[in-house]
């Protein structure tokens, strides 16, 4: 299993970097993984509103939401969404929100 | 002679047509990433199980598709395919290239990839087999500055694709290149970012001939057509009697609608029956046109068996000109995809959601009247209802 060291602490990861340990999630974590995902500087409110509002879907239903339904519950546009998350919500938002990898159809 | 380390792939290259098995063998000589995959393929054959992990997540900034992730579950055996991802390449319309085009690609492949190729993939696009996580970004950039741009992939709008038309085919009643053309650079965004319940595909086939195969292959067909009789020249008939077409045999007798009749000098149609087949304007080419008002039929819910099993897409809109710039076409699309997003469940087919909530929803829906052309098999399955206000509607009358 690949492992990753960030701000002085190892996580196991899958190989495309997803968290494989989610209890062993906390903010410092999604912070300075940010850069791996295309996001200089610090995360503001609007990228932690989208973190937060990801993980709590997460732990209550055990899945990542439908993008549309993110976008919905948030009222940000794709435009928005692939600013602040360049790599996307599937592959940056969860990743930097400690989701499991979201399985979808290739 | 040494032993082969490929016993059961040598023999897939044995056979008498040509085989991608050699081609792999090929470039197995200068990529070690080629050979790898040999060894791993001959690794599934032998144990009969696929080698390849479920599903990576991998991309290029901006993008959510246009990259599949792949990995290898046996990395230790095979180091050089532990990644292995695909990039989908939007393929030109109608797959014209310039040899120029192609071998621009093929240069980039060799510098960031396997040198692997698959032309084209079943949704048309190019397919460039086999890279790693670290080459993805340079790749894209690469294959941008060479004018390409990535397709769809995951649950967006696939690349869609277009049959050649009018660029050689004299039957296209529509110009199914520039129609595939708009919708690619009108639903950029539907492509590259992902946000649907599932795929949607989209083919344009310029004659009811549909060798782009709209009508098994896409969740929305657009596929050429023609209004009015189809016109007959009956000396040309004659010619190709005379020349030894048994015109009762092939073409009367093998109409599926039965719509034609030959007396031995004259060929009637009742196209009134006709159901556009092109049976017989393909067998007599000089002597039969499609008609003279030309459009396009709209068919929706086409899919392979996933899910639910395998679905031919049905009519929804029997005649729509199809001009630019499509307004009329594109509104409808839109108002589709959009109750198909609010109402799905999580990948759910256009085609399975209709079946699940019945077609007279979906046609209320998106504000289609319900059409006899609608009906699948006369008599026997007419799945439009009425709903009871429009009964209690007719009662009063």
């Amino acid at each position: 299993m690949p492992q990753i060291e960030l701000a002085g602490k190892t996580y196991e990861v899958d190989e495309d970097g997803f968290l494989q340990e989610l209890d062993k999630w906390n903010k410092e974590f999604a912070q300075a993984y940010a850069k791996n995902e295309g996001i200089e500087g610090q995360l503001t409110e609007e990228h932690w509103k989208i973190i937060n509002y990801l993980r709590d879907y997460f732990q209550k239903f055990g899945i990542a939401p439908m993008i549309r339904k993110l976008v919905k519950d948030n009222g940000i546009d794709m435009k928005r969404l692939y600013e602040l998350f360049p790599t996307g919500p599937a592959k940056g938002a969860c990743k930097l929100a400690g989701l499991s990898k979201p399985t979808g159809c290739v | 002679m040494a032993k082969s380390d490929t016993p059961l792939l040598d023999q897939l290259g044995g056979g008498k047509w040509p085989s991608f098995i050699d081609d792999m063998k090929q470039a197995a000589k200068k990529k070690p990433m080629a050979k790898d995959l040999l060894g791993q393929l001959e690794l599934s054959y032998k144990e009969k199980i696929g080698h390849w992990k479920h599903g990576g997540i991998v991309g290029v900034k901006g993008y959510g598709g246009g990259v599949i992730g792949r990995y290898s579950d046996c990395p230790e055996k095979f180091p050089n395919v532990q990644a292995f991802h695909t990039l989908r390449v939007n393929h030109p319309t109608g797959w014209f290239y310039k040899t120029e085009a192609l071998r621009n690609l093929c240069d980039v492949w060799d510098k960031h990839g396997s040198g692997l190729t698959n032309l084209h993939g079943s949704t048309g696009d190019i397919i460039l087999l086999g890279t790693t996580t670290d080459h993805l970004q340079e790749c894209f950039d690469d294959l941008s500055a060479k004018g390409f741009d990535l397709g769809g992939s995951g649950s967006a709008l696939r690349t869609p694709s277009a049959c050649v038309g009018p660029g050689r085919c004299e039957w296209a009643c529509i110009d199914s290149l520039d129609t595939c053309y708009n919708i690619t650079m009108s639903y950029q965004d539907e492509i590259h970012r992902p946000m649907f319940p599932y795929k949607f595909k989209i083919k344009v086939a310029a004659c009811p001939n549909d060798c782009v195969a709209s009508i098994a292959r896409s969740d929305l067909a657009i596929i050429g057509t023609w209004k009015g009789d189809i016109p007959i020249d009956q000396k040309e008939v004659a010619a190709y009697a005379a020349a030894g077409l048994d015109i009762q045999k092939e073409v009367c007798n093998l109409c599926p609608t039965r719509c034609m009749v030959y007396n031995g000098r004259e060929l009637k149609i009742y196209d009134e029956d006709c159901t556009r087949c092109m049976h017989c304007i393909n067998l007599m080419p000089k002597a039969l046109r499609p008609g003279p008002e030309k459009g396009a039929t709209l068919l929706i819910g086409g899919k392979a068996p996933i899910v639910e099993g395998a679905l031919l897409s049905w009519v929804i809109v029997p005649f729509m000109k199809l001009e630019p710039p499509y307004t009329e076409l594109k509104d409808l699309i839109m108002k589709i995809i959009d109750w198909w997003s609010e109402t799905a469940r999580s990948r759910e087919r256009i085609g399975e959601l209709i079946k699940r909530v019945g077609m007279r929803t979906f046609l209320r829906a998106v504000g289609l009247p319900a059409l006899p052309q609608m009906v699948k098999s006369p008599r026997t399955n007419p799945y439009v209802f009425f709903w009871p206000e429009d009964i209690k509607q007719k009662e009063v009358k």
